[in-house]
């Protein structure tokens, strides 16, 4: 470090009254923001966990899906249609659905219903329990053990449970990487057998998943679909879809956005002022300084530096308070729908960068202006 | 042969624009010399500090030139004439503005910090200069432990640090008991003076008129001409 930003640090640090509420506003203000926006950030993740977990490269559903939850049926014959459209290596259908699910002490509990492909159960979960073949067996369900696992009174193999007055009974314990986000459990079985068990209406089929037969298929396979009337989309981007629908077409986002726009202005109010007072304060000092002979560039760097270092410094203690925070509350609450993405942490800093700009700015305006003149007039 | 420190030629400085222009100096003519303690009095509003800011290159004349030592300083760029400073002048300021959050020595060290010279480098150096104003001791304390005297001193010691030619006291003894300013003012004339170097000092203090070479007498921006030499 050069001596000048070594001096720079050691009027910042040796004020600790000012470097401790320099360090408390952003880090505040990077707490706020990391949670705001890993918190939205789960919620996305969450909301489009069925893709996930299913993993089909390509999804045809009706143009009006917006969100996985929300099926509209497509007719038996799209799935013929598909399966002869060029590109398709193979297609099958998938039923997703919502049920109630009467348990062995009595009460009622809403699931979610994966209905796979009865052939070649594409898009099963991962085994934790069970042998997957044992699907095909009579009233055979599979359960997901995520975190509302335990609103099914934690089945085990051979618990049985009624699903609209037929009998269910759990073969095996499956485990997904992502858990759903409306705090329904969610159960495997045939595609058959769902719609056999669950009430619907005239046409069954949810999605048809799609593998192409190379990826430079996708196109010409998402063309064909669309001119058939409905939409196909890769897994990307129907989670975009997804995002953008949770983003723009419900309160989330924008209010997710206030949150993290005040967070940013309390962070900018707090650091702002503070680094403020503190220039203030040694305004007289860095004329003083411009007098003995410092160049006005060398007092930029000094400033800049000591407000990147607060920035950089409260960034990192605020991901590790938003951490701490996240870790404990996912060990008190299960759900808690908070995921620490890349692009959160790039979103915060470039945040906190601005903070330490804007703050910057305002130091190094006042001590351009102060001439050395001043000082001497005491 | 007298050596020439400063020379000052028709130097004028004016604050504000029509009715509102305060005339501060008006073409002043002064030449100071190698070796000598030069006091610059006069009441308040004289014009003392504007006089000195353009004299140590930090307040722009609207006319005339300053030399110091055969150069133009007012002809050079703003950051060749920061180095002058920084290289040729040592400031001593009335109110010291010694930086509370650095140590004595940090303090000191700051002209040589400038400079770019080693950072523990520079913190030797600054000890070696506090030695010699008598608060090596003090070296590792912050600046308000110190005694006001004590911190004149530390402000000395900070302007001697890079060895100028030119050393520039803003009324030394201004914060000062009568006793210490004569201290202070003694110990300049007697380790600080030397063959090589002018100080040029502006004061209201009549009790250390005693430690001058010469007293240069302002009144409405214009040196009077009764300059003296003392002996």
């Amino acid at each position: 470090m050069s001596g000048i930003l070594k001096l720079a640090f050691k009027l910042l640090v040796n004020d600790r009254a000012k470097f401790t509420g320099l360090l408390i506003g952003i880090t505040f203000a990077v707490f706020l923001m990391i949670a705001m926006t890993s918190m939205f950030a789960g919620v996305l993740n969450r909301a489009s966990s069925t893709v996930i977990n299913i993993g089909a490269p390509i999804w045809v559903m009706d143009p009006s899906v917006n969100t996985v939850a929300n099926t509209i049926g497509m007719p038996d014959y799209t799935l013929d249609a598909v399966r002869s459209m060029k590109g398709v290596d193979y297609a099958v259908p998938l039923f997703s659905g919502g049920a109630l699910v009467r348990l062995t002490d009595g009460t009622y509990q809403s699931v979610n219903v994966i209905g796979l492909d009865d052939t070649s159960l594409f898009g099963r979960p991962q085994m934790e329990t069970g042998n997957i073949e044992n699907i095909y067996a009579e009233n055979a369900f599979l359960v997901v053990h995520d975190s509302e696992f335990p609103k099914l009174n934690n089945p085990r193999i051979g618990t049985e449970f009624e699903l609209n007055d037929h009998r269910g009974v759990i073969i095996g314990i499956a485990k997904v990487t992502t858990s759903a986000l409306f705090g329904v459990p969610t159960l495997y079985t045939t595609y058959d057998r769902a719609i056999q068990y669950i009430p619907n209406p005239r046409y069954t089929i949810s999605y048809i998943l799609v593998r192409p037969k190379s990826a430079a298929d996708v196109i010409q396979i998402q063309e064909q679909v669309r001119a058939l009337g409905y939409l196909a989309l890769t897994k990307e981007q129907f989670i975009h879809r997804i995002s953008e629908f949770y983003t723009y077409q419900t309160a989330l986002g924008l209010n997710i956005m206030l949150m993290t726009a005040i967070s940013f202005i309390v962070g900018l109010s707090i650091s702002g002022q503070t680094f403020y007072t503190f220039i203030l304060e040694n305004l007289e000092k860095f004329g003083a300084l411009k007098a003995i002979g410092a160049k006005s560039r060398e007092l930029v760097s000094m400033i800049v530096f000591q407000a990147g270092f607060t920035g950089l410094i409260g960034y990192g203690l605020g991901i590790g308070l938003c951490t701490c925070v996240v870790g404990l509350a996912r060990l008190r609450i299960p759900d808690y729908a908070s995921i620490i993405t890349f692009l959160n942490l790039g979103f915060a800093l470039s945040m906190v960068l601005v903070i330490a700009a804007i703050s910057g700015y305002i130091g190094v305006r006042k001590v351009l202006r102060i001439e050395p003149f001043e000082i001497f007039r005491g | 042969m007298e050596q020439v420190a400063i020379q000052a030629k028709g130097l004028s400085k004016w604050f504000g624009e029509g009715d509102a222009r305060t005339n501060a100096v008006k073409s002043v003519d002064l030449v100071t010399y190698l070796g000598e303690i030069v006091y610059i009095v006069g009441p308040s509003g004289s014009g003392k500090t504007t006089l000195l800011s353009m004299l140590s290159g930090i307040l722009r004349p609207n006319a005339g030139t300053v030399t110091l030592e055969g150069e133009e300083i007012w002809s050079m760029p703003n950051d060749k004439l920061a180095d002058f400073r920084l290289k040729r002048i040592g400031f001593v300021f009335q109110d010291y503005h010694l930086f509370p959050r650095l140590t004595t020595a940090e303090n000191v060290a700051i002209p040589l910090i400038l400079r770019r010279t080693p950072w523990d480098e520079a913190l030797r150096e600054a000890e070696k200069y506090l030695d010699v104003v008598g608060l090596k001791s003090r070296a590792q304390l912050p600046p308000v432990k110190l005694s006001g005297g004590e911190q004149q001193r530390v402000a000395i010691a900070r302007a001697m640090i890079s060895q100028p030619d030119i050393l520039i006291m803003d009324e030394p003894t201004a914060s000062l008991d009568g006793d210490t300013g004569r201290s202070i003012l003694s110990f300049v004339k007697a380790n600080i003076l030397n063959e090589k170097r002018c100080i040029l000092v502006v004061t209201h203090d009549a009790r250390i008129n005693e430690f001058a070479s010469r007293i240069l007498t302002m009144e409405d921006g214009k040196l009077l001409a009764s300059a003296r030499r003392v002996e």
